[in-house]
């Protein structure tokens, strides 16, 4: 169907057999009180399509004949249309509707949602209308009332176009409205069936030689003919490929005519699609000879047709005519716009989405050069469909929220880009020459920093707060609550890093199942046997060190901190906690072990070797003290200082009543073990704790690889990733402190037996315990994605989190009874966020789009866990 | 925890019939929260000495309670062993009969003042020491401090003091004593503070409370200070004083304003933001940062000011906002002139952004400096009102204030504090670049070399 069936203002003739509307339009029906509408409309619409004014009347008062009630019936069906229409669905408005000031509103409300109104008339002639109503009992309109009614919609008739509708629908008789079928189409625009590939190519604007090189680069084939005194071309794509022009075929260039020759030669064998540029617009104008300022290059082009041969000539009125105001393809992954789209205006048709689609937005304002300014629709872009466009000439294509501006001013001596899809590659020709000077410098000219970083500069609070939905790869779609997202936003705006540095947030972590045996209450035991029924056959046990969770972003040189991360200061990385903050309040710090970890990768050839100028590390720094000093001194050291003063004093007078020969049924015993507890908790974290004079005493423990350029690293297994992290400590063991590992098959006791010796002696020597992975970072069980490590804390460790007497018998038991289902459940829901936040850095998605993910596991943490799990 | 009480008055071993526990057998007092066991270490005719130990279950303690607010919402804490409420409450139950000075056997020795030791372990010393003295001295007890054992990393604990009083007293006395003061030390309560709360305290400190020096201390913390509740115990006390130490002590003050308070600054600096605004000739005004609604309260008041939109990162300053401006109450302003809404300066807002100019005041030097690129791109370039005011302390000023450290600054969560030309050059660029016009003043006493304590700077375009 061509735009002249669909799009242009149209009567068609009286009594269609055919009504062939498009397929996302705002139907319109007009027809007097017993015209058969309801009828007609129940037998060509969905019942959800069509909102009728008397089922709203009876919504709001239980009677579908309240006049009483219409203002407030037709505020219903105006607001579900308008849902309806936001969706992009048919809807069809079934009332009188026989006034122009009926109408009005509907035509408003379509070009609000940019969907094209469209009437049909219902007149089936005064006498059977008075007839029907007669047979209807609740319909006391009298034959007055249908004569009006029926008058004023023939009254009307002639000016429905002129109202605003797109499409006229008469059908002046019982038979006609009997017979009369409903097609639907969809929008000229619509080629969502059409899955490409394509090479999408931007203004070229005359510069014809540079189109053909271009095509040649791309693979195309294009052979120059004559026929009978018309130069014609024949372009040949490689195989499935297809041409998508952004418009600006024509002007300032040196051959116009050529340029057009090509683009109207593929889109007539179907190997290409054209939008509308604005110098279309003009130039189509012109040729209509109405009256147009000759500017901007469009003498070149008049001049170039004057002398051009009537093949070219001919058709090419109605080439122009035809052109689409944007094209929408690959199952609405893609949009092509001259001048770009806003999300809720792709796919759809109005005055204002050509509009759009060929000048984009303007301020209103003018720059000094005399042109209108630009507002900067793309930084604010938050559609999923990928918008390619050009217009606005600028010196390298460059990607901004999921959009992209491939004219780079081929006619001003830059070059003729073309972005191929789905490769999303950008291939480029330079201009043979400056054809044009530009009336100003291209956009973009000497500014280092990228687009995105630009746009990026903003975050909107519409992408982090309310109730919000992540989609993972590897967990499908995770929810986060309103109260969540709320809860993390001060604690992100206020304490974390700048969002530029903060591309991931580590997952929490689940302990094992308690332990069944006595006087414990966790073991490794129940880590072997949760990762066996998953079906794992090999896990790495990792010691675990007592310090702070740290995220480590390490860079080459503060220039790639700026250029890959988009801040702006000199740091040459950043070291964050599990909340987003600084892990060091001195940067000097931060800078100084950033700068020893930099000379260790140096040391091991990491750079060359993953080919990147930039790591992300997840790590433990300790002493735990660095960041614990202020928890251990306000609630760690009291508990243990004021229980055992206590205990002490209790145990001395128990020993001197019983002294007295008192019977105390046990009780000095009782005391004297709650005194040993409170004497092992007073020693508890010692291991943990000393004095950081300087960067030395730091330690720094990575455990994985999280991500460089290009890459996120959880497609190695752990072994890879200990490897990794043993070279670092071999390179340097001042700064890497080496983490103890070993790996053993789950389905060899005598291994996992001495691998729970290992745990037990590295716990009894002061370890906090270990950490059991599958072998696998992204390990799949039978129901889906499994834990991605659990914790095997020690028994001394345990008493710092459960308190000075957890493992007094007693208080075991009540003690095991902790649930660990939320506790899995958030971990796994963290992990597939974190994975999704890396993913989405590396492959250079906007930074919003990291942000969320970051924004989420922040917000997911703030869920009521136990904290002791 | 641990008391104890001795006496050497002869024979000493009445202290049994005093407190109605026998000397040779150990008694158990079943409490909501573990048991109370009391035992006789000594029971001679020289001396004679009780304990009372508390045994809270640690573990009971906590199960149940993860929201509360308060110590017990940490799971490890020192609730079940130092002094506090819990030991008042241990007290009266298994004391309840010698505290209110009632014994049957020996009613004349129950009326004698007596010589009495008691030992407390370990004591919370919220206040320091010079506090626990203020509150038993005057009381006659000879107060004894000892230091306690501390943990990894320190070798003596600055938090508890084995505490010792020493004196000639009624029993009763001492025990209400105890029961109302060790919880002031403590300055917390394991169970919430309601009405009852103050007859008790009426109760207990009948004879000895009104005429004590500290009393408004007391009053405070045994009542957790809840301001009310605080005021009708003091009137109840005192009904012919004003008190004029606990008008409304709804929170404390934050650390800036006791340090600015002799100047007043915090009324000088939102009169000249007012009138900044109006001088705007503004309608709609957003307060950005409006923490617990300071200025919006003032705005309110100003019949200029149309519509009113506070904003803040924290939920729980809007929630105190909200009570202040009488947000949605009866008498409060009519719906819609005010508008709190929770965001951040760090995100472009539609919610606010139409609005004819907005107030940064002392909000900026909250900000990590690398986010205040964020910040101007949000107010500045994104949703760009008439007129901007902002205000931030003048670092130089500082040197004015006698309690203030050289280097440091006014407030613990100041990221940073700028010197008039840092703000000036700050200022002056963001309004080129945005196409404002800017102009300086500053807020408070002038110091003729250091400036204004506040500076302030208005934007217009």
């Amino acid at each position: 169907m061509s735009r002249r069936d669909q799009n242009r203002d149209e009567q068609a003739p009286a009594d269609p057999k055919v009504i062939a509307i498009p397929d996302f339009a705002l139907v319109v029906l007009i027809g007097s009180t017993g015209s058969g509408k309801s009828t007609f409309a129940s037998k060509h619409f969905l019942p959800t399509e069509v909102i009728s004014s008397d089922w709203a009347r009876a919504l709001v008062s239980d009677d579908e004949t309240d006049q009483s009630v219409t203002t407030d019936a037709f505020e219903l069906v105006r607001e579900i249309a308008s849902r309806r229409l936001k969706h992009r669905k048919l809807t069809v408005i079934d009332a009188t509707n026989v006034r122009a000031a009926d109408r009005k509103g509907w035509i408003e409300l379509a070009r609000q949602w940019h969907a094209l109104p469209v009437a049909i008339v219902v007149d089936p002639g005064i006498d059977v209308c008075i007839e029907r109503n007669r047979e209807r009992p609740d319909r006391p309109f009298g034959a007055q009332v249908v004569q009006r009614m029926v008058s004023e919609v023939r009254r009307g008739l002639g000016g429905l176009q002129r109202e605003g509708f797109r499409q006229v629908w008469r059908l002046q008789s019982p038979e006609t409205i009997d017979a009369a079928t409903v097609t639907r189409q969809p929008l000229w625009t619509d080629k969502r069936d059409d899955h490409g590939p394509f090479d999408i190519i931007g203004d070229i604007h005359g510069c014809a030689g540079e189109l053909q090189a271009l095509l040649a680069k791309l693979g195309y084939q294009v052979e120059w003919s004559e026929d009978r005194g018309d130069r014609t071309v024949r372009v040949t794509p490689p195989e499935g490929r297809k041409v998508v022009f952004v418009g600006d075929l024509v002007d300032r260039g040196p051959n116009s005519p050529d340029a057009l020759r090509i683009a109207m030669s593929m889109t007539a064998a179907g190997t290409a699609y054209a939008v509308q540029g604005n110098h279309e617009r003009k130039l189509g104008r012109w040729l209509e000879g109405r009256k147009v300022t000759i500017a901007h290059g469009l003498q070149q082009t008049i001049d170039q047709l004057e002398t051009a041969d009537r093949g070219l000539r001919e058709p090419l009125p109605a080439f122009l005519d035809d052109l689409r105001s944007h094209v929408w393809l690959d199952g609405g992954r893609l949009a092509v716009a001259h001048a770009g789209l806003k999300a809720e205006m792709i796919g759809r048709g109005s005055g204002a989405v050509r509009e759009f689609a060929l000048y984009g937005e303007t301020t209103g304002e003018i720059d000094e050069f005399g042109l209108p300014v630009r507002a900067d629709w793309a930084a604010s872009y938050r559609g999923d469909t990928t918008v390619v466009y050009g217009h606005t000439p600028v010196v390298n294509a460059q990607w901004v929220n999921n959009t992209i501006c491939i004219d780079t001013g081929c006619v001003f001596g830059g070059k003729l880009t073309a972005l191929r899809w789905p490769e999303k590659e950008l291939v480029e020709v330079p201009a043979e020459q400056t054809w044009f000077e530009p009336m100003r410098p291209l956009a973009g000219a000497g500014d280092a920093s990228s687009a995105q970083a630009d746009a990026d500069a903003l975050l909107d609070i519409e992408d982090v707060t309310g109730r919000r939905w992540i989609d993972t790869t590897l967990r499908g779609r995770i929810v986060v609550a309103e109260e969540n997202a709320s809860a993390a936003l001060e604690v992100m705006s206020r304490f974390a890093l700048a969002p530029q540095w903060l591309a991931y947030l580590p997952p929490t972590m689940s302990p094992v199942e308690t332990s069944a045996q006595e006087g414990w209450l966790e073991r490794p035991e129940e880590a072997f046997a949760y990762f066996r029924k998953q079906g794992v056959a090999e896990v790495v046990c990792e010691e675990k060190h007592m310090g702070s969770r740290a995220v480590i972003a390490l860079c080459r040189t503060a220039e790639v901190a700026r250029s890959r991360f988009g801040v702006t200061g000199e740091e040459t990385g950043a070291i964050w906690t599990r909340t987003g903050r600084a892990f060091f309040s001195d940067p000097a710090m931060t800078e100084g072990l950033l700068a020893r970890l930099c000379a260790t990768v140096d040391t091991v050839g990491l750079w060359d070797e993953l080919s990147t100028d930039w790591l992300l590390l997840d790590a433990e720094i300790m002493p735990w003290s660095v960041k614990a000093g202020s928890l251990i001194e306000s609630q760690y050291a009291p508990v243990a200082a004021s229980s055992c003063a206590g205990f002490a004093a209790a145990n001395d007078a128990l020993a001197r009543t019983m002294a007295r020969g008192v019977a105390l049924d046990g009780l000095l015993d009782r005391f004297a073990a709650r005194a040993d507890r409170a004497t092992l908790y007073a020693k508890a974290w010692a291991p943990y704790v000393w004095t950081v004079a300087g960067m030395e005493d730091l330690k720094v423990a990575p455990f994985h690889l999280l991500a460089s350029e290009g890459r996120v690293w959880f497609d190695q297994d752990h072994l890879w990733h200990m490897g990794l992290v043993d070279r670092l400590a071999d390179a340097a063991e001042s700064v890497v402190t080496r983490t103890r590992w070993r790996t053993l098959a789950l389905a060899d006791e005598v291994a996992c037996a001495d691998a729970t010796t290992w745990w037990e002696t590295l716990t009894a020597a002061g370890g906090e315990g270990m950490v059991v992975k599958p072998r696998g970072f992204i390990t799949r069980g039978p129901k889906g994605l499994i834990q991605p490590a659990l914790k095997v804390r020690g028994r001394e460790y345990l008493r710092i989190i459960y308190g000075p007497e957890y493992d007094a018998p007693d208080n075991l038991v009540r003690l095991r009874e902790r649930g660990l289902s939320g506790k899995r459940n958030l971990a796994l829901r963290e992990f597939a966020i974190g994975h999704e936040a890396l993913s989405r850095f590396v492959s250079r998605e906007p930074l919003r789009r990291v942000h969320e993910c970051v924004f989420a596991v922040l917000a997911l943490e703030s869920e009521p866990i136990d904290p002791r799990l | 925890m641990f008391l104890s009480i001795a006496t050497t008055h002869q024979p000493a071993s009445d202290l049994g019939f005093l407190l109605h526990k026998h000397p040779e057998r150990m008694h158990e007092v079943e409490l909501t929260f573990g048991k109370a066991i009391i035992v006789y270490l000594e029971a001679g005719e020289a001396r004679c000495e009780a304990a009372l130990l508390l045994d809270v279950d640690p573990v009971g303690l906590v199960r149940g309670k993860g929201q509360a607010d308060g110590l017990l919402d940490q799971y490890v804490n020192d609730r079940p062993y130092a002094a506090s409420s819990f030991l008042s409450v241990a007290l009266n139950r298994a004391f309840r009969t010698a505290m209110t000075g009632v014994c049957n056997t020996r009613p004349e020795l129950a009326e004698t003042a007596i010589p009495l030791t008691a030992v407390v372990t370990p004591m919370p010393i919220r206040g320091g020491e010079a506090l626990l003295r203020s509150l038993f001295e005057p009381l006659g007890w000879e107060v004894g401090v000892k230091q306690v054992d501390g943990a990894e990393p320190c070798s003596t604990s600055r938090h508890y003091a084995r505490v010792t009083l020493g004196g000639v007293a009624r029993l009763s006395a001492l025990l209400n004593h105890l029961y109302v003061l060790i919880p002031v030390m403590d300055d917390a309560k394991h169970y919430f503070v309601g009405e009852d709360e103050i007859d008790k305290l009426m109760r207990r400190g009948e004879g000895w409370l009104d005429q004590h020096p500290a009393k408004e201390t007391i009053v405070r913390r045994y009542l957790r200070h809840r301001g009310a509740l605080a005021r009708t115990a003091l009137a109840r006390l005192a009904p012919e004083t004003e008190v004029e130490a606990l008008e409304p002590a709804a929170r404390p003050s934050p650390p800036e304003e006791t340090l600015e308070a002799p100047i007043r600054l915090n009324d000088a600096r939102m009169d000249a933001v007012v009138e900044a605004l109006r001088a705007t000739g503004a309608k709609a005004i957003a307060d950005l940062g409006c923490g617990e609604g300071k200025l919006l309260a003032r705005l309110l008041r100003e019949r200029w000011a149309e519509r009113l939109i506070g904003l803040d990162p924290a939920a729980r300053e809007l929630e105190w906002a909200a009570k202040r401006l009488k947000l949605h109450m009866a008498g409060g302003p009519p719906e819609g002139r005010v508008t709190l809404l929770h965001g951040s300066l760090t995100y472009r807002d539609a919610r606010w952004a139409d609005v004819d100019a907005a107030a940064l005041v002392e909000v900026i030097e909250h900000l990590d400096p690398d986010r205040l690129p964020m910040v101007e791109q949000v107010v500045f370039a994104a949703a760009r009102p008439k007129a901007v005011v902002v205000t931030t302390p003048n670092a130089e000023y500082n040197a004015l204030f006698p309690n203030l450290a050289a280097g440091a600054f006014r407030h613990p969560d100041h990221r940073f504090e700028w010197t008039r030309a840092e703000f000036e050059g700050w200022a002056t660029r963001i309004a080129e670049v945005h196409g404002y016009g800017v102009t300086f003043s500053g807020i408070g006493a002038e110091d003729a070399a250091l400036g204004a304590p506040t500076q302030m700077a208005v934007f217009a375009r």
